[in-house]
Parts: C-alpha cells; structure tokens; sequence
C-alpha cells in the first residue's frame, strides 16, 4: 500500500484522483482549498479530506499527485520534497526553468520518485516513434514538424489562471508543452529558438497560436506550430512528423504512419515504402482506463515507483526541466534577450489558500 | 432490447483509429439531412434503436423524428449523457463548480447557494444531478427513450472517485421521472458490476468494449465474461470490430460465439454497412 495526496481537485485533478483510487496498492486522500468540492468528494467517497496542503503532507502520506494552477507546483512540489514524499506534478512543470533544474537536483539529491504529466510519452504511436528513430528507420533525421491544435478558445472570455502568463495558462503552456516534450525526448533540448511568434487571436493578455524554429548543433531543425483556437478539431490533436534521409514518420495519437526508403535489418514489421500501425496494435491495456491508457500507465508508473523508491518514468523533473528551458528559450527570443538575462515570471502571492493561513513563501 | 443498435460516433467525427478517417467523417456529415439519409437507410433495414449521445444535432434529429411520426414508428432513442465536451470545456474556463453553475437554469435556490459558496447538503447534490440529467434530456421530449445511458466518461470517473452510490441515484431518477431504464457505459466492466451490486442495481444494462483482440477491455476478455457469468445482466457489446482492426464478419462471429452478450451497438456511414452488418448478425444469431 502506498499512501498518495491528491492536491488540486480541477479538471486534471479529479482525472487523477479517480485513476489513482482505483489503483488497488493505492490509500488516497485529497486537498483543495473549495469546502463545496472536500464536502461532496469527502461525503461521497469516503477518502480524508483537507484544505490545508501542509496539513496532508503532514498526515503521513508518502507520495503526492500535484494538479494545482502552474504556479504554485514549484512552492507546492519543495514542500513535498523536504518532507520526504515522492511526487507526480501536472505539466507545465514550473514557470522559471531554473527552479525546475533545481527541483529536478533536489529530488535526485533526496532519492525521491518525481515525475511530470507529459502523458504523451505513454502513448503507444509516440513511443513506437522514439523506438523507430533509435533504431536508424529514417537514417538521419533532418527536420522535425512538431504540431498540436484544438479548439480550447474560440470567443472572448473572462479570465481564469488559464489566461494569465504569470499563472502558467496560454497556449504556450497549454498546448505548446506537449510538442514541445515529445520533442526533447527525440533530440534533448535545442541550442537555440529563432522566429518565434506568440499571438493573440481571442484572448485579452496571452498567447493563442505559437510558433517558433529551433536548431541543433549538428541536428535537425524543428518547426514548432501550435494554435488552441482551432476549431477544426474536436479535441487536441498533436502531431510529429520526422523527415530523415531514410524516409519519413508521422506519429499522432490514433496512428503511426512510416515510409521507409530500406528498414534497417533487424527491425520486424515493417517493410519497404508505406507503413501504418495503429493504437489498436500499438496500444497496452491498463488495469483501469479513464480517458485513455496513457493517463493511467502514467500514474500506474507513479504508484509502483513510490512503492518501490525507484524511478521508472521517461518522465522526470530533469526531463521536464528541458522543456520548461526550451520554453525559455523562447520567451527570451520573443523578447529579443539571451535566455539567461530573461527575468522570471513576476510571483505573485496565492490568491487562495494551499497552505492554510500562512503567508505565501 | 434489440440484438442490434444503432450509434453515432460516425456522425460526429469520432474515430479511435484514424484522425483521416475522423475528418473524413466529419466533412460527410457535416449536414443533418446527411444523418438522416443514414438513419432512414437503418430503419428501412429494420432497425429500432439509435443509441446517441446528447450533441446538440441530435436535437435537430429529434426535432425532424418529432415532426414524422409515421415515418418513424416504432424508433427509440437511447440517449447517452452527457455529451461531455461542453462540460469539460467549461470546467476548463469556470472551475468544476462554476462549470456545473453554467449549465443550471438561472432561477433556484440551489444556483444562489452555490453562487455564495456555501456547503451542499446531500439532498442538494442529488437535486443538482437531476437538473443536469434534465437539461440533456429536453431534447428528446416526446420520443420513445425506454433507456437512458450514463456516458463512461461520468461513469468511469465516478466509478474511479468511489461515488458508487450516484449510480443509485441516476438509476431511481430516469425511471421515476423518465419511465426508463438506466443504462451505464464502461471502459471497466467487472468493477463496474460489482459497485452496481454494492448499491443494489439488479440485472443492469451496460455497455462496454469486446472485441476478438481485447482492445480497450481494461483487464482483458476473460475478465470481462466472467464478470458477466457471475450475475444476471443485459449487456451490449460496443467497439465489437475495434475501430476497424478485426474485418466485420469475423469480429461478429466472434461476439456472437459469447453467449454472454445480449446486444451489439454498431455505427455505419452507408446502407450498404448497415444490411451487411444486419445480415451477418441475423445469420448468426439464426443458426445458434
């Protein structure tokens, strides 16, 4: 038995909770500063209930599932830490990719399980890509298309911390994340951002559409193209496509597709030309789905690794602090300034209460 | 209950194997009289039941059922609620309970109290569910829904939370109110059936994956049949030929060979589809 802290019952939050309760080696108790939601989810399913964060991470659990608004992971995910309790935090991992790189030392420092929700790389398409490029499928790759488009704003809206920079909302945090981290996972992190553009189509005060071109010494260059004002698309769509001197893939959610100029010997399945491999062949079963296998492989990975204090996640801090850098890299380039003189997002004091009473830090 | 149902994840641009295929979809049914076309085209196969969701264009479908009575005798809706975009949108944009207030008439007590922030009582909870349960069905006031489905997203989340007693309360409430059955849809069947026998829901409807290869049946095939052996239950078979993974008659001889399954819900984009999925079941189901 592993004894989890949900914090944060939001969209996300919720999502994580009933994945995470109906894991069978899991005890969990959840924390959100609203009383109308603790008293529901505390009268209706029984877990223990709190509104101060501080106070569950007292309580005695061992591993915390962190699904509040992006700017407060980074104080949130240090408290776990210095108590000794492994944590999953919802991605965008932290605003200013410095603290990122220090959580990421200090959870290696602590030897605690830490991990980020880039549930992508549980996907079976996206996974099947990675294996193909180490393999040598497409020789060398020489340009990456990195796309993702949905229709989350399509009007003029109030505001939420979804629509403020110095929250973590906008599309770049969003949306752009994912591709963003599909992408480090390919190639690691770009030397450098160029062109980058950041629009506002409906929203008053952040970014709607993104896009940016980032180079590798020695690497492919990546065209990033992201837009969450995109009717066109019932849902989010993300997409890679990779073009090598061997050929060409294209991954998605539902399908990988491969031309392959000559397969490397030795890699089964696949032949000569067009390939299509679809989730339905490319996707594992879970114990218990939700929204789709790669959210609950990715706590499952979460709940086995608390209980055996090991690692086991493509997904760590260090691997998110990438991608919060690359982020930087390009809000540097938007502002016309080298990334290590970019200030960090202005904090702001939490407007509701995640650690009781007390003072922010 | 039919043995066979028509659904609607075709209409709506919903394709768990292709985007292509998906957009392909979206852009032939981008007009209703194109969903209609399809739909005479399954009851003049001798189909009943359209299983659809709660999308605002089956309002215009309803509307256009609503205004032909003749045509349409004997044509029952299984609406499956709610069609959960709109809601996750709008958590996304007002918070979980600022996304429920969104959907709740103006008038009432119960949006008042919520708006100041003060506790529900459990009372006030199941009156809340009622509302929303009644604000999917306006739409199909009038017509046959001799069974109305709980989505699995809901389901699986509550499933999930451990709020197994709401099951209990959507089910007295369709039939009180509605004269229906209730119906739940589900990635995870066994768990499932035994939360509804926690709360006491004899002989449930459910529907859920089974397919030959077991995609999207949590915890595998056996698991699921035996769960179906262990009590009396209706269950309706969905995702039988897994997005187009198993060719159509082998999938259904499959599904036809486990006598555990009642019903099988199929979509189609043309009638040629439909009488050929028609007559593969009837032949099927003829010669057992």
């Amino acid at each position: 038995m592993v004894k989890i802290g949900v914090a944060g019952l939001g969209k996300m939050g919720l999502s994580h909770f009933a994945i995470v309760n109906a894991h069978p080696e899991a005890q969990v108790s959840v924390c959100d500063p609203s009383k109308m939601v603790l008293d529901v989810v505390g009268r209706y399913t029984g877990v223990p209930v709190f509104r101060d964060y501080e106070a569950m991470l007292a309580s005695g659990i061992e591993a915390v599932i962190v699904a509040t608004p992006s700017r407060l992971h980074g104080p949130m995910v240090r408290a776990a830490l210095e108590k000794g309790v492994h944590v999953f935090c919802e991605k965008p991992f932290c605003l200013d990719w410095r603290e990122s790189e220090a959580l990421a030392a200090l959870a290696a420092e602590k030897g605690l399980v830490n991990q980020v929700g880039y549930h992508y790389r549980y996907a079976g398409p996206f996974r099947e890509l990675k294996r193909l490029v180490e393999a040598g499928a497409i020789g060398q790759v020489t340009h990456v298309l990195a796309e993702a488009y949905g229709p989350v704003v399509l009007k003029r809206q109030g505001s939420t911390w979804r629509t403020e920079r110095t929250e973590g909302g906008g599309c770049l945090y969003d949306y752009a994340a994912h591709p963003i981290n599909l992408v480090n996972w390919l190639f690691g992190r770009p030397e450098r951002a160029a062109g980058t553009v950041m629009t506002s189509i409906f929203s008053a005060q952040i970014d709607d559409e993104v896009y940016s071109t980032f180079t590798y010494e020695g690497g492919p260059s990546v065209q990033l193209s992201v837009s969450w004002s995109d009717e066109s698309y019932r849902k989010m769509s993300t997409r890679i496509t990779l073009t090598g001197t061997g050929g060409r893939l294209v991954a998605d959610r539902q399908d990988l597709q491969a031309y392959l100029r000559q397969p490397p010997a030795g890699l089964a399945g696949y032949s000569e030309g067009w390939n299509v491999k679809y989730t339905t062949e490319l996707t594992e079963g879970v114990r218990f789905n939700l929204r789709g296998e790669e959210y609950s492989a990715q706590i499952d990975d979460f709940v086995e690794a608390a209980r055996d204090g090991r690692q086991r996640t493509p997904n760590g801090f260090a691997e998110a602090a990438e991608t919060d850098r690359t982020i930087g890299l390009m809000l540097a380039d938007r502002a016309g300034e080298s990334p290590e003189a970019l200030p960090s997002p202005r904090p702001a004091p939490p407007r509701r209460g995640w650690f009781g009473l007390k003072a922010a830090r | 209950m039919d043995r066979l149902l028509f659904g609607d994840n075709q209409f709506f641009g919903i394709n768990h194997m292709s985007e292509e295929k998906a957009r392909a979809q979206a852009m032939q049914f981008r007009d209703t009289a194109a969903i209609l076309a399809v739909l005479d085209a399954a009851y003049d196969e001798g189909l009943r039941t359209f299983m659809c969701t709660t999308h605002e264009r089956i309002g215009e479908i309803c509307d256009h059922v609503r205004a032909n009575p003749a045509r349409y005798q004997g044509f029952r809706f299984y609406p499956c609620m709610p069609y959960a975009h709109k809601y996750a949108n709008a958590a996304t944009d007002h918070g979980m309970v600022g996304a429920v207030m969104h959907f709740m008439p103006d008038e009432g007590v119960l949006k008042t109290a919520m708006r100041g922030g003060m506790s529900l009582a459990r009372k006030d909870v199941e009156g809340l569910a009622k509302i929303l349960v009644d604000m999917e069905m306006k739409m199909f006031r009038g017509l046959e829904t001799p069974v109305v489905f709980l989505q699995n997203v809901v389901v699986d989340l509550l499933l999930g939370m451990g709020m197994k007693e709401s099951f209990r309360v959507f089910h007295d409430y369709v039939g009180e109110r509605y004269g229906a059955e209730a119906g739940f849809i589900t990635m995870n069947l066994p768990m499932l059936l035994d939360a509804l026998d926690e709360v006491g829901i004899a002989n449930p409807i459910v529907c859920s994956n089974f397919n030959k290869i077991g995609f999207r049946v949590s915890g595998g095939v056996e698991g699921y049949l035996a769960a179906l052996r262990a009590r009396p239950v209706r269950a309706i078979a969905m995702s039988v030929l897994a997005s187009g993974a198993i060719p159509p008659r082998e999938a259904l001889e499959w599904v036809a060979a486990q006598p555990e399954i009642d019903a099988i819900v199929f979509g189609a984009s043309s009638r040629r589809n439909i009488r050929n999925t028609r007559e593969i079941v009837d032949g099927l189901y003829a010669a057992a």
